[in-house]
């Protein structure tokens, strides 16, 4: 179904502010090391700011185990960038460390890890393909556990290509893994081109659908309203016999014009004056780190 | 020398099942996982006895693997089992980002390793699986020698905190470790000592090896059998401590000899203290069908073998 907005939104001039100082913080990231993924993070940032700041179920401070809090698993881990920032930002580890994004001796890494012990991460990403497997684990942990809070995930959609998700999704079906939500960031890019013209993936949910998930649309994955309408709509769907899967649409580069309607900025930097324009475009709210 | 008696054939793979049926009755974390091949594996005690906690994963080895990652998440000790060549070659990128590198307390637990799963042939004979393995950081591997052995290292790795690799096989093997013995993890067990070569065995090799130094002590020739089941971390003292008095070692293993125990060994005497060593060992090629006795002499790793290795050794001392 469509996503209407006709939930009351609290907070929402706050959240909208702290989804701007994300995407400075991210273009701010990759622009000092030259590296990394803005194009995915960019598209997903009203994604991370309505989970982590209005949907989960968290708890203070950082255990692995995460008993009695929800937890949250991103498969397509090249978008550590806004990982990261909203991490930092809700209050896992020093907003100052985004400051050691690929460097040497980070816990920032090119890819999210558990190796340097950066609080908030559960499991390493960066191979594609694996997240919806270990969210199942972990989901199954929960209910072993008799705790009934909840595991969501996020996954590329060009990432679907690997086939270790479909094995995940059909087994989550299949074993009534009614306390996990995926999402699946629809932005029709991969690195080579659109994802239609890659290896088509034709219609997601009618997928998931077919494997038997409650499937929902977030038609605007970049309205921050929609999105926390979405979300809070998953999660009255869970309990309910079937795992729960958004296909969310967004724009890559969502917030930056030049970085829209492209794949071109899916793994590249902007360079001095790039970032310039594009900061310009999202003027500090919350502060820089 | 030391004489060790066959309390009567039985195969490592129940040897595993036992350990497992144990584990399900004292350990309420342990939980089980298998892609298809519970029968195989022997598993059906423990998923009578504690159907909430095993995981049937259909015919899907990579996200088994991910979801026992992921139960980790939560405090629990998953044992992932299938088929040797399919808990580590089919699947080695999900083992090392989501369990080896992530540090997940994962013990993947692999049945018909080697060439003694026999008539299947080289598809489901891997003979890389400890070289895979061992070369993942901080992944413990252990290959242990008969159903008691599997049985004890079984519930002692439950105790370890870290990821696991156990290997075991199908055919049904001299069991001939005490009933009784504690499986320490890294810790070589002298066998029986001797003074002319060392024998340092893993895995079904081992009772081969014991065979060895019998027929060797009867043509004057003394070695020293050590068991080593944890080929990492390997036990560098045992093995320094016994080439130091004998001077020449033969190293026996169901693996290939690039990437298997003999490689470990060869490492640690190169650095430490050379001295003259023999392979016995696969020699980089694939298997084949046939019954595990025909496979074992064919491949030179029987009784036989190790014994030629030993007399062939004991000419470059």
């Amino acid at each position: 179904m469509t996503i209407q907005n006709e939930i009351l939104m609290p907070n929402t001039k706050e959240l909208q502010d702290l989804v701007v100082q994300v995407r400075r913080d991210i273009l701010r990231m990759v622009h000092k090391v030259n590296s990394g993924h803005p194009g995915g993070s960019l598209g997903c940032t009203e994604f991370f700011v309505a989970l982590y700041n209005e949907i989960m179920d968290l708890k203070d401070g950082f255990d692995m185990d995460g008993k009695g809090e929800d937890l949250f698993f991103l498969s397509n881990g090249h978008i550590s960038p806004v990982f990261y920032s909203v991490l930092a930002r809700r209050g896992y580890f020093p907003i100052e460390e985004l400051n050691t994004f690929r460097l040497i001796n980070s816990r920032l890494q090119g890819h999210p890890t558990t190796h340097e012990g950066l609080p908030g991460v559960r499991v390493a990403s960066g191979s594609l393909g694996q997240g919806m497997s270990v969210a199942i684990g972990a989901a199954l942990a929960k209910k072993l556990n008799g705790d009934d809070h909840l595991v969501f995930s996020l996954h590329g959609d060009g990432e679907l290509q690997e086939g270790q998700n479909w094995e995940a999704i059909m087994y989550a079906a299949g074993n009534k893994v009614d306390n996990l939500i995926a999402t699946v960031d629809r932005n029709g890019q991969q690195i080579d081109g659109a994802t239609e013209d890659v290896l088509p993936l034709g219609d997601v949910s009618e997928k998931f659908r077919a494997f038997g998930w409650d499937v929902m649309e977030i038609e605007d994955g970049n309205n921050l309203e929609q999105v926390i309408a979405g979300l809070k709509e998953a999660k009255s769907r869970t309990g309910k016999g079937k795992p729960v899967c958004i296909v969310m649409t967004t724009m890559m580069g969502n917030g930056v014009d030049f970085m829209m309607h492209t794949h071109a900025w899916h793994g590249k930097a902007p360079n001095d004056e790039q970032l310039a324009t594009a900061l310009a475009q999202n003027p500090e709210t919350l502060g820089d780190y | 020398m030391t004489k060790y008696t066959d309390q009567g054939k039985n195969d490592t793979r129940s040897g595993y099942g036992a350990g497992m049926t144990e584990l399900g009755r004292t350990n309420p974390n342990v939980v089980s996982l298998c892609a298809d091949l519970v029968g195989s594996l022997k598993i059906e005690t423990f998923i009578e006895e504690n159907p909430e906690r095993f995981f049937q994963t259909g015919i899907a080895e990579a996200n088994m693997m991910g979801i026992a990652a992921g139960l980790t998440i939560g405090g629990k000790i998953p044992f992932a089992s299938t088929f040797a060549n399919f808990a580590t070659g089919r699947v080695y990128d999900q083992i090392r980002q989501s369990i080896a590198y992530s540090g997940k307390n994962v013990k993947i637990c692999a049945s018909h390793a080697g060439l003694t799963l026999g008539e299947d042939g080289a598809t489901h004979q891997i003979l890389e699986d400890i070289g895979l393995m061992k070369m993942l950081p901080g992944m413990t591997v252990i290959n242990p020698c008969d159903y008691n052995q599997t049985k004890a290292a079984t519930i002692a790795i439950a105790d370890h905190v870290g990821p696991v690799y156990l290997r075991f096989g199908r055919p049904k093997v001299a069991n001939f470790t005490p009933v009784d013995q504690k499986f320490e993890i890294g810790k070589a067990l002298m066998l029986s000592e001797g003074t002319d070569v060392t024998i340092l065995a893993t895995g079904h090799l081992v009772w081969q090896a014991l065979l060895a130094a019998e027929s060797l002590e009867n043509q004057g020739i003394s070695a020293e059998v050590i068991n080593i089941h944890t080929i990492k971390p390997l036990d560098d003292k045992a093995i320094l401590d016994s080439v130091k008095k004998t001077g020449c070692v033969v190293t026996a293993e169901e693996h290939n000899y690039l990437g298997g125990l003999g490689e470990s060994v060869a490492r640690v005497l190169a650095t430490h203290h050379p001295a003259p060593q023999e392979f016995v060992a696969t020699q980089d090629t694939f298997g084949e069908s046939g019954t595990p006795e025909q496979l074992m002499e064919k491949y030179g790793l029987n009784n036989k073998a190790i014994e030629a290795a030993v007399l062939k050794v004991l000419k470059r001392k």
